[in-house]
């Protein structure tokens, strides 16, 4: 095979990987969009805390050191401890499910039946709360984030190279894992909503409301709860891009680049998410490799976006979104 | 006959039992607007009892107090000879009160089978771990829940339709479904917001059929809202009649054919 091919071919590759991720980003919006129809702005944000959080826990970093230290005059930084990868884990996702819940009770309980816009607003006010406080916590500086996968070519060559039809691919390692966990995250997040109560709850809350009140469930129960997952999801996402570029505020704006997925795949489809991640990630990889070139280079930085606009022309409900058809 | 808690057999020998569900001096208010005023009635154990009325008089009202949607301003609602406090629609729901709409509320996306079996949610009760793994209570419950949902399909006639997603369903069978929902929860009292609404004749027959077939197979309570009187004077044991969130009127088919106040109101009264 030429060379020329065979290097298209890895660059696919390599898109396909880098869609996985921004399709774990775009996960987490379509649950909280589908469920309760609100577009969470904070999901990036909550990426960053969720990884800020593990990173925090791990290191036995005391949570608001600073401001204790400051009102106390103490000097306390750390307890000491170094907790394994998995209790981390388990702590901020418990952490996390606490963070659904009080955004429930604090926010979303008093502003039940307000236009979609004004719960927008609330959740870019909570993205900007979040942010504070995550820096609060456990301090703004720039963290290494290690919880046993392999690290991201930023911080260190650890590459892996395959030769197949004698032409050395490049794949980075943490790609490779990512899309593992990223397809085992989605298998599990079907299978639970297809064959749980709580599933079925779920969907049937995302599909109509007052259908599902009539049948016994718990609108707020749902809610906390799709939230929760919505946490969860941003950890791995958070856990991904922390490990490949390291924890700090940019981690917050992947959420940008879930925008265009979702406009590509829906905002209403976990599957277009997933479809939607897949193409922006190939699609800015091979535009950028065949194009590039002739305009320049750097279309990786608007490629997404310019699609995304012609999808809103062309086809505004997305790939897999439901299609808007309004009665006269 | 119809006064205090004693049960009594109708003539096409169903049995009739003491008072279940009792609203007493219900008003609703929705701003300056009153949907419902100060109307009283009660429901018994295992009849049929319809509300209806012209246009605006408060019947989907009266069915969302039932049904917790909204909750009155004044007024006590008793179920089972206790006050009910004032509910949100699923808790009510979790009491055994099972309701369809009058627009029909379903799950579009979902087949005709996972919208019925939405109706057994309250009879999961295996605990996530389990359901989990696909194992012991779990499996049982999915295995028991499923048999009582092929029930309800073989009893509303609408097995092949099961797979089909409810959006491409026309109109009656999203009728039948929703009614299937609604049964799959096992319900003691069963509202129905204009079940027949927008229906061809046979279709009517049919959901008749169902609501009496229903009624008398498994003892449910129904409380229903229609329109069409010759349906409603058929079906119903008793039937109470409400107009601009009074009721004008409350009896049997026959006692509230012949009220005066009821003729005025559907026939229209000269002022002179």
């Amino acid at each position: 095979m030429p060379d020329q091919l065979l290097f298209a071919m890895e660059v696919t590759l390599n898109g396909l990987m880098a869609g996985v991720m921004y399709a774990l980003v775009a996960l987490g919006f379509v649950l909280i969009f589908k469920a309760s129809g609100i577009f969470n702005y904070a999901q990036g944000v909550m990426a960053l805390f969720a990884a800020m959080t593990l990173v925090g826990l791990q290191d036995g970093q005391v949570p608001f050191s600073h401001l204790i230290n400051a009102i106390f005059g103490t000097d306390v930084h750390h307890f000491g401890w170094h907790l394994p990868a998995f209790v981390a884990i388990i702590g901020t996702v418990l952490v996390m499910v606490a963070f659904a819940w009080a955004v429930n009770q604090l926010i979303l309980k008093h502003l039940v039946n307000q236009e979609p816009i004004i719960l927008f607003m609330a959740t870019i006010g909570l993205a900007y709360f979040l942010e504070g406080l995550g820096d609060m916590m456990w301090g703004s500086d720039i963290k290494k984030l290690d919880v046993g996968l392999p690290q991201g070519i930023n911080l260190g060559i650890d590459e892996t190279t395959f030769n197949w039809f004698g032409y050395g691919f490049f794949i980075d390692n943490l790609d490779i894992v990512a899309t593992v966990i990223a397809a085992l995250l989605v298998t599990g997040l079907v299978l639970f909503s297809q064959y749980t109560k709580q599933g079925r709850a779920l969907r049937a809350v995302a599909d109509d409301h007052q259908a599902a009140l009539s049948v016994g469930i718990s609108l707020r129960f749902i809610w906390v709860l799709v939230w929760a997952i919505a946490g969860f999801v941003a950890l791995v996402a958070g856990i991904m891009w922390g490990t490949k570029s390291g924890v700090q505020f940019s981690l917050s704006l992947i959420a940008l680049k879930a925008l265009p997925v979702l406009m590509l795949g829906g905002f209403t489809s976990i599957p277009g998410a997933i479809v939607g991640g897949l193409i922006i990630g190939v699609g800015e990889k091979l535009f950028e490799f065949l194009i590039g070139p002739l305009v320049g280079g750097a279309t990786e930085n608007w490629f997404a976006y310019v699609l995304a606009l012609v999808f809103l022309v062309f086809r505004p409900q997305g790939l897999f979104g439901e299609k808007i058809i309004e009665r006269v | 006959m119809l006064d205090g808690q004693d049960s009594y057999t109708t003539a096409d020998g169903r049995t009739i039992g003491g008072v279940m569900m009792e609203m007493r001096n219900i008003t609703l208010r929705f701003g300056g607007v009153v949907a419902i005023k100060d109307i009283s009635f009660d429901i018994r154990e295992g009849e049929i009892r319809a509300i209806i009325g012209p246009n605006g008089a408060g019947k989907s009202s009266m069915l969302n107090v039932i049904s917790g949607f909204y909750n009155p301003q004044e007024g006590e609602v008793w179920f089972h000879g206790a006050k009910r406090p004032p509910m949100k629609p699923y808790e009510v729901a979790r009491q055994g009160i099972a309701r369809t709409f009058q627009n029909i509320a379903l799950f579009e996306g979902m087949s005709v089978l996972d919208n019925i079996m939405t109706g057994r949610l309250g009879f999961m009760k295996a605990g996530l771990m389990s359901q989990a793994l696909w194992w012991g209570k779990a499996q049982k419950e999915e295995t028991e829940n499923r048999e009582a949902v092929e029930k309800i399909i073989d009893f509303l006639e609408i097995q092949n339709i099961r797979k089909t997603p409810v959006g491409r369903l026309p109109y009656g069978l999203k009728k039948r479904v929703e009614l299937g929902r609604a049964l799959a929860a096992e319900p003691k009292l069963l509202l129905l917001d204009e079940p027949m609404a927008g229906m061809n004749v046979e279709e009517k027959e049919d959901m008749s059929r169902f609501i009496l077939d229903v009624n008398d197979e498994y003892g449910t309570t129904i409380a229903l809202i229609e329109h069409d009187m010759g349906v409603v004077m058929d079906l119903s044991d008793r039937v109470v009649v409400m107009d601009y969130g009074k009721k004008i009127g409350d009896g049997t088919p026959d006692e509230v054919r012949n009220n005066q106040d009821v003729i005025d109101a559907y026939l229209g009264v000269a002022h002179d």
